[in-house]
């Protein structure tokens, strides 16, 4: 009974979490996404918590700490600082058929289903279904990077797209803490750079709209 | 003596949603109202309209068709059957086996047929513009609802609510797919009754409204049942999140007047929750344009897919 409940609550937390990234393909408006991140990544901590626990693995925890601060706290607020001054906060973004993207989502979850739980029969069930919903995760933010034009929901796209890996390497019993942290530290790195690039974009195109490269490079669309 | 027993816990039902649903109407009322810092009507008001309806005349128009007359008491009496066949207090009453949840889809589709029927009788204008949209927003609840069903009774091993309800009160576990069903279950359950983020039922801006613009030529007894029909229909999908979700102090099939005494307890508890719930999610959302509705509601969709995915997920583990 005990077992049963904890692998239920590891799988409506990791089920939360691919929730949450359908919340990030649904909302449109940049504020809201960047608050529905915030969002994902506190899902992300509570699970990533709920396996140290389970697993009684201390070094999880320091996982789910640095989820929380960096993820949820310290990228979300920059976030809202950057689209403040890029004034783009109030943007409605153009995202070619929400509908049409939830059922592309669909089909990504049904696929890593159908990739993932055969591939992974021998594993201990916590880790197969942290691995299943991993893989959806990181498709449905590859997904989000590609439907997307504007370059701050492509930032939360490659965001959430991390989220899912941390899911993965939690779950799958002992990833060391040094590349934990390492790999941590280097999104926080490459959402700096992101950063800066965001704003070299829109000190030459007066916007950060990524189909206007395009027409820069001369593509013709 | 038993025979006697369930008919009238059957016929008790009955009239418990008849007299409960305009209170609940009433209640998330005076709930936005005071949310809003105004004292709102009292709680009964959505009743004392009805009754100065009933005595009212009927106005029909010149072109209005047997239909037009006919079709309140149709909608009124499929609703009416559908929220009697949701077991609110107890499981297993004596007509609980049709209480299914195809069967209470169709109920459903039946009574918006008729209504979206009767909106295009007269032939005004408002009345086609109500029943497209109602038909549009129709056509995307009801799959989703199916999808909500199936996941319910791939759960519950049934269709039956009175079945589904036992097995959830009595095999407590936390489940992602009913999680989604849930939130499936909610969004649908607002697109249904009109309310706010996708028809505001307070209005009757032309632009906006879809079940006032239906039951705009309606006047009189007839508008008052269509009304009665409208709050029945909410309470119905609260009874049945109630039901299906928070099955707590549910009474068994053969339970005693005591545990259906609690079971009565609980219910008005939870609808009077619900209408809490419910004027609060009012109260801080805006509506939506229409054309946003079927994004709304094909999220409803796609979580009963993913819901019915996961269920298989859970079984493969």
């Amino acid at each position: 009974m005990q077992e049963h409940l904890s692998l239920d609550i590891a799988q409506l937390l990791a089920g939360g979490l691919v929730l949450v990234s359908f919340m990030l393909l649904y909302q449109d408006r940049l504020t809201g996404l960047i608050n529905i991140f915030a969002l994902h990544a506190l899902v992300l901590t509570l699970s990533v918590a709920w396996q140290a626990h389970v697993q009684n693995a201390a070094h999880l925890y320091v996982t789910a700490a640095i989820a929380l601060v960096f993820k949820a706290i310290v990228i979300p607020y920059s976030l809202h600082k950057i689209v403040k001054a890029l004034r783009v906060h109030r943007t409605v973004e153009v995202v070619g058929g929400i509908g049409a993207t939830m059922l592309v989502g669909m089909f990504l979850m049904g696929l890593s289903l159908v990739v993932m739980l055969p591939a992974t029969t021998t594993a201990d069930p916590f880790a197969r279904e942290d691995l299943a919903f991993a893989l959806t995760i990181v498709l449905l933010g590859m997904l989000m990077m590609v439907t997307r034009r504007n370059a701050v929901s492509q930032i939360i796209g490659f965001m959430s797209l991390e989220n899912g890996l941390v899911l993965a390497a939690a779950g799958a019993n002992g990833m060391p803490l040094v590349v934990e942290i390492s790999v941590a530290f280097s999104i926080l790195i490459a959402f700096i750079v992101i950063g800066i690039f965001l704003f070299r974009i829109r000190e030459r195109f007066d916007t950060v709209d990524l189909y206007e490269l395009d027409r820069v490079r001369g593509e013709r669309r | 003596m038993t025979f006697l027993f369930d008919l009238f816990a059957q016929a008790a039902q009955m009239a418990l949603v008849l007299a409960l649903a305009p209170v609940l109407i009433g209640f998330t009322r005076k709930v936005k109202a005071r949310l809003l810092r105004r004292r709102g009507p009292p709680l009964l008001q959505p009743w004392y309209d009805l009754i100065r309806l009933l005595r009212k005349d009927v106005v029909l128009a010149h072109d209005a068709s047997w239909l037009y007359r006919a079709a309140p008491y149709l909608i009124f009496s499929t609703t009416w059957v559908a929220a009697s066949l949701v077991p609110t207090f107890a499981t297993g009453l004596m007509f609980g086996w049709i209480a299914d949840l195809i069967a209470l889809t169709a109920l459903l589709g039946a009574a918006r047929f008729f209504l979206a029927l009767a909106g295009m009788d007269v032939g005004t204008s408002f009345g086609g513009i109500g029943s497209s949209r109602e038909t549009m927003f129709g056509s995307l609840a009801e799959p989703a609802t199916i999808m909500i069903a199936f996941i319910v009774s791939l759960i519950a091993g049934s269709t039956q609510l009175s079945e589904v309800a036992a097995y959830m009160a009595s095999d407590f576990a936390l489940r992602v797919s009913v999680l989604f069903a849930l939130i499936g279950l909610i969004i649908v359950a607002i697109a249904e009754n009109g309310r706010i983020p996708v028809d505001n039922p307070a209005t009757h801006l032309e632009l906006t409204m879809v079940h006032e613009a239906m039951i705009l030529e309606y006047s009189g007894r007839h508008l008052a049942i269509i009304e009665m029909a409208s709050a029945l229909k909410l309470l119905l999908y609260v009874s049945l999140i109630g039901c299906i979700f928070f099955p707590f102090g549910i009474a068994p099939p053969d339970g005693s007047l005591a545990d259906m005494g609690y079971g009565v307890a609980f219910y008005v508890v939870k609808i009077f929750v619900a209408g809490f719930l419910l004027a609060l999610f009012e109260v801080s959302t805006a509506k939506m344009r229409i054309f946003r509705v079927s994004d709304f509601l094909g999220a409803a969709l796609m979580l009963g897919l993913l819901g019915t995915l996961l269920v298989f997920v859970t079984r493969s583990l």
